[in-house]
Parts: structure tokens; sequence; C-alpha cells
């Protein structure tokens, strides 16, 4: 049952998938600015011009453009980068491991923390802690990641010097990029677990698990957290395609190599290759995302498995 | 077995539930009746002990079973009770099970907890309970998960959850409100059945005085909070002495070709924020004099009823 639900799903992602390839070749075409603009040397000829943009394909019609580079990409071939002058999936393999590290990192830290912090906040007595937790996740749903990373250079690495201030050598220059991220999703993922632990808590049948004699806890651990998990995980899934792509200003601030800096030197020298293999590879991580969000969620709750035929 | 006497339950400042009083034996089924609203499902929650999950609790009164004072019992050797001794069914079996968990699981877990059952020796007695409630298949609906199954399947699988540890007592809170009328009649008969089966004592908890009248050994009607007239069912039927059990009473259809007005009473039910004075039954009351908006009338007894009203007796 669950495997017939894993192939409908994933059979989903083929016409997603064409509609954003579309989307994503569309919009660096209808961008303003000119790579051969940036290219090009100052004084050279109309003739020098009209040699690069054949030499890129720039010539041809948007169609056969289109079909070109999603032939190529079959093959893995993203291109080649016009300023950088290399192969796009170079570049791509280059930088992935640092997203992936920092990325992997920061959301496991802010899914074990989160839903540790939310469990407390809901299932604690005391109402200190339950307003010590809540300030921090009021604290963490308002502040911005990019600020949050200035401040935390500042006292840190700066002041205290236990970090450094950037780069990407060592295990300890990932510390700091890894609570900035984090930290927002330390306080989304709490405040779900909370709501959805309360919530559940309201449903009948814990009246008649209670009924039965079972004790708190094992209400708590066996039905309650499982019920819980089920908004929590779509949250998750969603954060997996959003921690790649919202490390972009985080991986800025701390001078990390990775797709997010490499996205956003691609935008600014207008390398049309590049941008659209790093915006595929953040699209690919939502879907992704989205694909193993959808499956846990199958695997954990039955209704949803027989839902979708 | 079970005997409440004067329970009170407050939320708060508001106190939903006062003077409550029943008594029951070892085989008997009590019927507990009234409207929406009357208390009865806070009765049945203060005798599981489950007032604090909503946030009450019993303010005065006491709850005896089996000798022992409830009200006063520790959380844990209460735990021992719920299920154990005392089970309860519910009202909607649609929401009663939890959706995530496999049917059979869900009732081992009783046998495991109070009877000390490994898992395996638990499902093998969760099947046959399952068989007893005439639940087809077994062993293939401990398989199955909640949403697979009909409203009255999953009202006897709770049933089966309330049996599987041998209780001495079962709390059903309107098992049949939720069921297709068709389904009511079985639930009903089964219920019976058990009681006859087992030498259960049951608390049904209803408000329909037909069902009452049809298996009940002891009623209680219940208005607004109270226990307003109580005793067995054939003195009650026979010669209901409050009017509002008369009109109760009334509101039965007799059955079909008779040609008949049905009656309604007349006003709605006070909710728990606005209770009148007195007798709470007064501004709906026929009967109602000066006395009634200022006192509240104490219950008279009555060889083994008892009434609360300051002008009893049959109708006019």
């Amino acid at each position: 049952m669950l495997l017939r639900y894993i192939f409908f799903r994933a059979l989903m992602l083929i016409p997603v998938s064409i509609s954003i390839s579309v989307v994503i070749f569309m919009i660096v075409h209808l961008l303003p600015g000119d790579p051969i603009d940036n290219l090009i040397r100052v004084g050279s000829s109309p003739d020098d011009r009209a040699a690069l943009i054949t030499k890129y394909g720039l010539d041809q019609p948007l169609v056969v453009q289109y079909f070109k580079w999603i032939g190529a990409m079959f093959q893995g071939d993203f291109g080649e980068a016009i300023v950088l002058r290399r192969p796009v999936a170079d570049l791509i393999a280059q930088n992935l491991p640092y997203s992936l590290t920092l990325g992997g990192l920061a959301f496991a830290f802010s899914s074990i923390v989160g839903i540790i912090l939310g469990t407390i906040s809901a299932t604690t007595r005391s109402t200190l802690v339950e307003q010590v937790v809540r300030g921090f996740i009021l604290l963490g749903s308002t502040v911005p990641g990019f600020w949050l990373a200035l401040l935390m250079i500042l006292f840190f690495a700066v002041q205290l010097q236990w970090f450094p201030v950037s780069g990407a050598k060592g295990w300890d220059s990932l510390v700091l990029p890894v609570l900035t991220i984090g930290f927002g999703g330390v306080a989304l993922v709490a405040r779900v677990t909370r709501v959805a632990l309360l919530d559940a808590r309201r449903e009948d049948f814990v009246t008649l698990l209670h009924a039965k004699g079972l004790p708190a806890r094992a209400i708590l651990t066996g039905h309650l957290m499982p019920h819980a998990m089920l908004p929590v995980v779509t949250i998750l899934a969603l954060r997996i395609g959003w921690i790649l792509g919202g490390a972009v200003t985080v991986e800025f601030v701390f001078g990390r190599p990775g797709l997010g800096s490499l996205l956003i030197r691609a935008l600014g020298q207008r390398d049309y290759p590049v941008v659209q293999g790093c915006l595929l590879m953040l699209a690919l991580a939502v879907m992704l995302g989205t694909l193993i969000g959808d499956v846990a969620q199958a695997a954990m709750d039955p209704r949803i498995r027989e839902a979708k035929k | 077995m079970l005997e409440v006497s004067n329970l009170e339950v407050a939320f708060g400042p508001v106190a939903p539930l006062s003077g409550v009083s029943f008594a029951l034996d070892k085989g008997e089924t009590l019927g507990i009746v009234g409207e929406s609203g009357s208390g009865k499902s806070l009765t049945a929650m203060s005798v599981m002990g489950l007032l604090p999950l909503s946030g009450g609790r019993i303010t005065a009164g006491s709850i005896v079973f089996d000798g022992q004072e409830l009200t006063t019992l520790s959380e844990p050797a209460y735990r021992r009770l719920r299920g154990g001794r005392i089970g309860l069914i519910t009202q909607n079996p649609m929401t009663s099970l939890d959706p995530l968990q496999k049917i059979g699981p869900q009732v081992d877990k009783v046998a495991v907890l109070h009877l000390g059952m490994t898992a395996r020796e638990a499902r093998a007695r969760t099947v046959e309970i399952l068989g007893t409630l005439r639940i087809p298949e077994p062993a293939l609906i401990c398989e199955r998960y909640p949403h697979q199954m009909s409203g009255g399947m999953k009202q006897r699988i709770v049933i089966a959850m309330a049996l599987a540890a041998d209780p001495d007592v079962l709390v059903a809170d309107e098992p049949t409100t939720a069921l297709d009328v068709t389904v009511q009649a079985q639930i009903i008969r089964l219920l019976d059945d058990l009681v006859k089966e087992r030498d259960l004592s049951l608390v049904l908890i209803t408000h329909d005085m037909s069902v009452v009248a049809q298996t009940c050994d002891k009623v209680v009607v219940m208005y607004a909070g109270r226990a307003i007239e109580h005793g067995p069912v054939g003195a009650i039927f026979g010669a209901p002495q409050h009017p509002y059990t008369q009109a109760l009473i009334g509101c039965i259809p007799k059955g079909l070709g008779q040609d008949e007005q049905l009656t309604g009473i007349p006003g709605t039910v006070p909710t728990v924020l606005n209770y009148p004075k007195g007798c709470p039954f007064h501004p709906r009351c026929p009967r109602a004099q000066g006395i009634c908006a200022t006192d509240r009338p104490a219950h008279v007894t009555q060889g083994d009823s008892a009434v609360a009203c300051h002008f009893p007796g049959e109708r006019a």
C-alpha cells in the first residue's frame, strides 16, 4: 500500500519538473541585462559580439534553446558558465557539498531541538518554563537570520574569538552558520510541535486512553507524539528545500562557499547557465523535500495511504 | 458495588453538578437520563476520575466503589481501576479510537496493562472477546485501522476495550447516540446481554427514556446538574413524582397506529452559567409557585425512590 502510494506520488513529480524547468529557463531570459555586455571587452567590434552570441547559442529561437538545454541536462551537462568559463556541473559539484553539510546540520539541529522544546512547553506544569520557551519561540520566529548572523559574529567571533569570523575551514567554522539558520527553524518546529500536541490532547480518543488506565507518559509517547508529528513532518519537509535556498544570505554573511554564494555571484554577473543550474538544484531540493515529507506522512497515517489512489 | 452520594463538581467558579446520588449493586443496570447539558457525562467522568483532564474537580460528596473511596484515591491507584475494574464506553465511536493504530494493539493494551499478559496472550484474548461481541472474523479485524470500519463496528471495539480486563462496572456514556437507529438497538441489546452473562453493573447514560424503560433496573433523572428524582424503574415509570420526570415520560411515543399528540416541554434547558435559583426546573414547571423560585427543594425519600420537588405527586 505504501509502495503504491510512493509510486503515484513520484509520478506527480514529472509534470511539476517540466513546468519548473520551463519557468527557470524563461525567467532568466526575461530578466533585463545582457551577459554579452559583461563578457565583451570594451571597444570590441560588432563582429566579435556576434561571434560570442553564436558561440553560446543566444541567437537561436527560445524553443530550440530550451530543448538543447534540457537535452544536455539529462546527460549531466549544465552548460558552461559564461563569466567563470567552467562547466556549470563542476561549479555545482564543488559548491554543493558545503551547502549540504551546512543545511543538513542546521536541519538536524532545528528538528531535534525544536521538537524537544515544543514538547517541553506543551507538557510542562511549570509556568516559568513554559513562558521562557514561548519567549524563545517568539524571538526565534521574528529575528531575521542575517541580523542574527552579524550579532553572533560580533559576539562569539570578534569579542570572544571562540569561532572563526568567516570561511569554511574546519568544523568550528560551521557552528555559527548552523546556529544562525537553525535558530529560526528551532522556533518554527517548536511552535508547530507545541500547537499540535495541545490539539492532539483534546481529541476524543485521548479520554478513552485515560479510561483504559494508561499512564499519562505512555499516552504522550505512544499516541500524542505520533499525532503531533504529522504537521511537524509537513513543516520539516518544506524546510528541506528552504534551508538550502534560505542559506543564501547566511552563506553570504559568513563568506562560505556554497550553492547560495554561487547563485548570488552568478546573478550579479548575469551568468545565465549558472543561475539556471543553481535554481534547478534548489527546485529539485524542494521537490524531493515535499516528496519525502508526503511519503513520511503516508507511512505514519493509514488514512493518507489509502486516500490517494 | 458503586455508590455516589451528594456529588458536587466545579470548574473554577462554575458548579455544573451538585447533589447527585445513586447506588448500584452487582448485576444491576442504572440509567441516568436528562437533556443535553444536564450533567450526565460529568457524572460519568467523575466516576472515572477523569475530571482533571477537562479542568474540573470534585468539591463535595463521595464515590465509593467496592468499599473504596474514589474521590481521595491517588492517581496510580485510580489508573489500576480505570480499564481494570471500571470500563468506559464513550459517546462517539468515530473519534474514540486512535486513527493511527491498528484495532488489535489498541484492544490488547488493556489486558497487557491490567492482567499482566504478554502481547501474544492479550491478542488471543482480544480475538476471543471480539468474537463474543459478534464481530465477524475477529483476527482479521485486529489488523484493520479504525477508519476502515463502520460506526457500529467501532462501538463494538470500544466495548471490547472496556471488557478486556473483566471489569465489575461499565460506564456507558450515550453509547448509541452517534449510531444509526438500527445499530442502536443492536448495541443496547448487546450491552444488556453482557450485563446478564457477566453479572456486570452498568451505568447507562442516555437521553432516551424508552431505552431506560426496557433495560434498566434503576433510574436517575437529572436536570441542570441535579438528580431531581431517582428510584427503581418500575416505581419511577409507574408513578413519577417530579413534573419534569412526568414530562420526559410524556415524550415517549407509544407506538405505531396510536393517534397521539407528542408532548414537548416548553422552554429550554438552562446553561450552566444561568442555572435558576431555587428549583432549577421552576421556569418551565406547570406547578411552580413562589417558593420554587427561592428555595431549593430537598430530596424527599419514599420507599426506594427520592424526589426533589416542593410539590411532588402524580399528575394533577
